[in-house]
């Protein structure tokens, strides 16, 4: 890597959702980088602010939905927050694609998908209405559909979930995108359509060079793609951390006790899983103190008090365990 | 070998199920989508079966065939050898208090006008075998019993959480003690931590009842979990069976293997190797001759195209439907992810 400063740089992201009963604080300073060429897992349960995150980054807050002052997201060195609708409407169209979970109300189901994505390459290029369509015929060949030519011509019902994915991949990398935000790409997708997907994917960020923010809740899809990965619980990062490095050894109670609870290839059969126990707070009133307290095994009096990101070896952790003193405590004292 | 198996609970004998298919302006049969395609299946008493397979597959349809919620278009459906196809209603609905499933979807499977208690207890009074307090401490049991308070009882299903609304809709099905117990894809609505936990709530809840368990799910991690055997489903037959053990070490069917490696190890460090199978699952209105699953199969000859592969033991509890079973997956479907690339 040569270029060392970061494509994306999110620094105190707060998005706060303004409503009657209440103000709730989705995503609540959240700071991470993604770096030119990376791709970063951001992992959580629902209603841990991920997808807020990724539509902050969008410009696609809306009323009651606010982004709090003293947030920073700045993209390619130029700041988002507060910029005017235009300026956010060329980042976001020439240099961000978007992907979202559900292609189909996506699309719109009027048009054939060969005119969707030629929409989407003559709203970035100075192209004849025939340029664009042949565009589109490459883009869909791009992510590997077969027959493009006839396909072009094709309405969104007349494919399957898979393929409408890979039109809605399509569309969003018409633009050649620094930057492609994929919110829960493949969960709508069958298993041996999402190994596709994900193939296609990880083909793709190799072949164009791009920077990929993946938002998912499957710690699976995390391992086969992401490089980096960030861990949100409750509108804050928790940990974050090299993919293979966390998976491995999570340095947070919260990630720990996710990747035990997963059934499957490492657990042990017909006995209980490990589980988290209780369930995700309410944004409109996060615990104080720790967030994770109440759910947490190795709770102690410290976690009254709300830790800070502290580095550990594979990253950053936000727990008091991972503080020096309590480590120092903590093995004097023979507790675990 | 003189060791009897014990007679299965269930079981399932040449089982198909065509749904027809309507068209044009009269909505007339123009077709038939097979959704079960010839199936044999026994599920031994106390055993946990995992049927597993992607939407489409039939396996939904199958669960509930062989409890007896649809009828088979042809074959032979038991439950502890008596025939559940052709009996009268009065005999289906004895039968029914052995039998329940618990669905997928828990907030499009309770009715939202009625309180826990009401939906509950209803299997009681379909039953008329308990009323009054006998019928409410009855219910309370359940609802303690699957790890609600008594003071969810006269709430309704919108004030409960996924996880929540799952557990009632196994106190429903659990309250007739039945013996037989289909769940279809419980837990694929949830929250991963919520996951964990309903999950292990039908383990316990197996063993205390001495359920016999028939887990429907696409998750092949989530089977081989809670399986004491699984079954391997594609396009309406069954490809593979076997302990999810020897299924993890030796698949043996491509489609198997190709699930397999999809199947979330974060524990596994840097390289993953993913199985890619090309295109999608075919139209069970037309599925390919020979072997369903020729056209995305790696292994795929001429052979299969013309002859459909039977069910075969390759070792005691170990089937597969493949003529070319155990053989390694070429180099052309795999593919290497996760190698992380921070060093370009």
């Amino acid at each position: 890597m040569t270029d060392t400063s970061p494509l994306v740089q999110v620094t105190d992201l707060s998005t706060w959702f303004h409503t009657g009963s209440g103000v709730a604080r989705a995503v609540d300073g959240v700071s991470f980088d993604i770096a030119g060429g990376q791709t970063v897992g951001l992992i959580g349960e629902s209603g841990c602010g991920k997808s807020v995150t990724a539509m902050s980054i969008t410009g696609l807050i809306d009323p009651p939905g606010r982004i709090e002052p003293g947030s920073s997201i700045r993209f390619a060195g130029q700041e988002l927050v507060g910029a005017s609708e235009e300026k956010l409407r060329r980042i976001r169209g020439r240099q961000i694609g978007m992907v979202f979970q559900e292609p189909m109300s996506s699309l719109n189901p009027v048009y054939t998908v060969g005119s969707q994505i030629a929409e989407a390459v003559r709203a970035h290029q100075d192209v004849t209405g025939k340029e664009a369509m042949e565009r589109a015929v490459e883009m869909l060949r791009l992510v590997r559909i077969a027959d493009p030519e006839r396909r072009v011509r094709d309405y969104p019902h007349e494919m399957s979930g898979g393929m409408r994915q890979r039109v809605m991949i399509a569309i969003a990398l018409a633009c050649e995108p620094r930057l492609l935000i994929a919110d829960e790409p493949t969960t709508a997708l069958d298993v041996t359509i999402q190994a596709q997907i994900i193939a296609l994917l990880a083909e793709l960020r190799e072949r164009l060079d791009m920077s990929m923010l993946l938002i998912t809740h499957d710690l699976g899809v995390v391992s086969q793609i992401a490089d980096h990965v960030v861990v949100m619980y409750a509108g804050r990062v928790v940990e974050q951390g090299t993919t293979t490095e966390v998976l491995a050894a999570p340095q947070h109670p919260y990630t720990e006790a996710l990747l035990k609870s997963i059934p499957g290839v490492a657990t042990e059969r017909g006995q209980p899983l490990p589980v988290i126990r209780g369930a995700v707070p309410s944004p409109f009133d996060w615990p104080a103190g720790c967030r994770f307290a109440p759910r947490c095994d190795y709770v102690f009096d410290r976690c009254t008090q709300e830790p800070g990101l502290m580095a550990v070896e594979t990253g950053l952790s936000r727990c008091w365990l991972r503080h020096p003193d309590v480590a120092r405590d903590r093995v004097v004292s023979g507790r675990p | 070998m003189n060791i009897e198996p014990p007679p299965p609970i269930v079981s399932a004998r040449a089982v198909t199920k065509h749904f027809p298919v309507r068209g044009g302006f009269l909505g007339r049969a123009v077709g038939s989508v097979q959704a079960v395609a010839g199936v044999d299946l026994d599920i031994q008493p106390g055993e946990t079966l995992g049927l597993v397979g992607e939407s489409g597959c039939g396996k939904s349809t199958l669960g509930r065939v062989m409890m007896g919620l649809l009828p088979p278009t042809s074959g032979d459906v038991r439950f502890e050898g008596r025939d559940i196809v052709s009996i009268g209603r009065s005999e289906r609905k004895a039968l029914r208090r052995e039998m329940q499933i618990v669905f997928q979807d828990p907030v499009g499977s309770l009715d939202p006008r009625r309180t826990v208690r009401q939906t509950v207890g209803e299997g009681l009074d379909i039953h008329g075998l308990r009323s009054g307090s006998e019928r409410d401490k009855r219910v309370l049991a359940m609802i303690e019993r699957v790890g609600l308070g008594a003071d969810s009882l006269d709430r309704y299903p919108h004030e409960f959480s996924g996880g929540q609304r799952q557990r009632i809709g196994i106190a429903r099905a659990l309250i007739l003690e039945p013996r037989f117990l289909v769940a279809d894809e419980p837990i694929s609505a949830l929250d991963v931590s919520v996951q964990s936990q309903v999950l292990n709530l039908l383990l316990e809840l197996k063993k205390t009842f001495n359920l016999t368990f028939l887990f429907i799910a696409h998750n092949l991690g989530v089977v081989a979990h809670i399986s004491d055997r699984v079954a391997v489903m594609y396009l309406g037959r069954i490809v593979e069976t076997a302990s999810p053990q020897e299924l993890m070490e030796r698949p043996l069917h491509p489609y198997t293997a190709a699930l397999l490696s999809a199947v979330p190890n974060p524990k596994s460090k840097g390289h993953r190797e993913l199985i890619v199978l090309e295109g999608e699952l075919p139209s069970p209105a037309d599925p390919p001759s020979g072997c369903r699953f020729r056209t995305r199969c790696p292994l795929a000859q001429a052979v299969c195209a013309e002859q459909e592969p039977a069910l075969v033991e390759y070792s005691p509890g170990h089937a597969a439907a493949c003529h070319f079973a155990g053989a390694p997956i070429p180099a052309s479907a795999r593919r290497v992810l996760g190698s992380p690339s921070g060093s370009d």
